[in-house]
C-alpha cells in the first residue's frame, strides 16, 4: 500500500511539472523532430542534469542503489527506431499520452488505445525476440564510466558541460 | 516568440530532477527498492490485466507477462498520478483545452478526427512494440537511463530521436506553414 501511494504522489508531481513545462502537447513533441521546437528537449535534458548530479551524489555516498537498464544493443536500437516513427506519427510517448489526456487532448486515447495493444502483440512476439534479437549484442548492465573505464565524477562534469552548450545554442538560435 | 523563449521547460524539467532524486530516495528509505521514473511498463501490465479479464489462464503462460508481473504497482500509480497531476494543473492554470485533432497534424492531414484516430492508433502500436523491444520509453530509458549513465539509455535515444526526425520530415515537410 506504501509504494502504491508512493507511486500515485510521485505520479501527480511529475503530471504537474509535464503539464507546465508544456511538453505535453503534440506540438512541443513533433516540434522537436522537425528540429523546430526544442521545448521538450530543454525539459529532459534539465531533469537529466539535476537528476544524475543528485542521484550519483546518493549512490556515492551509499544511500541508494542505480537500477541500470540491461544493454542489448540489437533491440535498443531496433526498437529505438520503431518507437521514433511511431511517436512521429502520435507525437507522444507513453507517460505524455496520459498526460495529454488529462490536459483534455482527447485524441490521446487514440494513442493509448493503439500502445495497449502494442504492449499486447509485444507480449505474443517476445520468446522470438528472446532468442534472436534479445541475444544481439547483449551485454547486461552496462554503464559510460564502466565502458571507458573512469569514476563517474569524471564523466559527469564533461556530460553537464555538453548539455549546458546544447542550451546555449538552443537560445542563440531560438530553437 | 519574445526574447530567449521561456524559462519554463527549463525550469519544470529541472524539478523533474528533483523529483526523480527524491523518488529514489524516498522509495528507496520507505519500501527498500529504489524506483525510477518510467511509463512503457505499465501498458504493459494494463494489456495483460485486460487480457486475464477474458483470458485467465492465457496470460498466466505468456512468458512476457510472468516477467512483468501482472499487477498494480508503483509505476502504474505513477502513470494514473500523471493524468491526475496534468488535469490539475491545466485546470489551475485555465491551460485545459479539449482538442479532437492537434495543430501540425491538421495542416498536413486535415480536421478529420477519424483520420487522427487511425493514425494515433497505428502509431501507438508501433511505438509501444518498439518501446517495449528496447526495454524502455522517453522516461524510463531516456530520463533514468541517462541519469545513471546507462550505455543502453544512450542507444534507445539515438535510436528515438534518429528515427523520430527522420519519420516527422518525411511526415509533416508537406504541410501548410509547418516547415516555414
Amino acid at each position: 500500500m506504501n509504494e502504491l501511494f508512493l507511486g500515485l504522489i510521485t505520479g501527480i508531481a511529475f503530471g504537474v511539472f509535464l503539464q507546465q513545462g508544456r511538453v505535453l502537447r503534440f506540438e512541443k513533441q513533433v516540434g522537436a523532430m522537425l528540429l523546430k521546437d526544442m521545448t521538450i528537449l530543454k525539459f529532459m535534458l534539465s531533469a537529466i542534469i539535476v537528476g544524475t548530479v543528485g542521484i550519483n551524489l546518493l549512490v556515492s555516498a551509499g544511500v541508494v542503489g542505480l537500477k541500470i537498464k540491461a544493454t542489448y544493443v540489437a533491440a535498443n536500437l531496433i526498437g529505438g527506431l520503431l518507437f521514433g516513427v511511431g511517436w512521429a506519427v502520435v507525437g507522444y510517448c507513453p507517460g505524455t499520452s496520459v498526460g495529454a489526456l488529462g490536459e483534455g487532448r482527447y485524441h490521446a486515447v487514440w494513442t493509448i488505445l493503439g500502445m495497449l495493444v502494442g504492449a499486447g502483440i509485444y507480449a505474443e512476439v517476445y520468446p522470438v525476440m528472446k532468442v534472436s534479437v534479445l541475444n544481439w549484442g547483449a551485454f547486461g548492465k552496462l554503464t559510460l564510466p564502466q565502458v571507458l573505464g573512469v569514476s563517474q565524477w569524471i564523466v559527469i562534469p564533461i556530460f553537464v558541460a555538453c548539455i549546458l552548450f546544447v542550451f546555449v545554442w538552443f537560445e542563440k538560435k531560438k530553437l | 516568440m519574445k526574447g530567449p523563449k521561456s524559462w519554463r521547460p527549463y525550469i519544470a524539467g529541472a524539478l523533474v530532477g528533483l523529483l526523480s532524486i527524491a523518488s529514489v530516495f524516498l522509495s528507496t528509505t520507505m519500501v527498500g527498492r529504489p524506483m525510477y521514473l518510467g511509463a512503457s511498463t505499465t501498458f504493459v501490465r494494463s494489456a495483460g490485466l485486460i487480457e486475464k479479464a477474458v483470458a485467465n489462464d492465457y496470460v498466466k503462460n505468456n512468458s512476457y507477462y510472468q516477467s512483468k508481473k501482472v499487477k498494480i504497482d508503483w509505476q502504474f500509480m505513477l502513470v494514473i498520478g500523471i493524468l491526475i497531476g496534468a488535469f490539475a494543473s491545466s485546470m489551475i492554470d485555465k491551460s485545459f483545452k479539449l482538442e479532437s485533432v492537434p495543430p501540425i497534424w491538421s495542416d498536413r492531414f486535415g480536421d478529420n478526427w477519424a483520420v487522427r484516430a487511425i493514425g494515433s492508433f497505428l502509431g501507438g502500436i508501433v511505438a509501444m512494440f518498439g518501446a517495449r523491444l528496447a526495454g524502455g520509453c522517453p522516461s524510463g530509458h531516456g530520463m533514468s537511463g541517462l541519469m545513471q549513465l546507462s550505455i543502453s539509455g544512450f542507444i534507445a535515444m539515438a535510436g528515438f530521436f534518429g528515427a523520430g526526425i527522420v519519420a516527422a520530415h518525411f511526415l509533416y515537410k508537406s504541410g501548410r506553414g509547418v516547415m516555414k
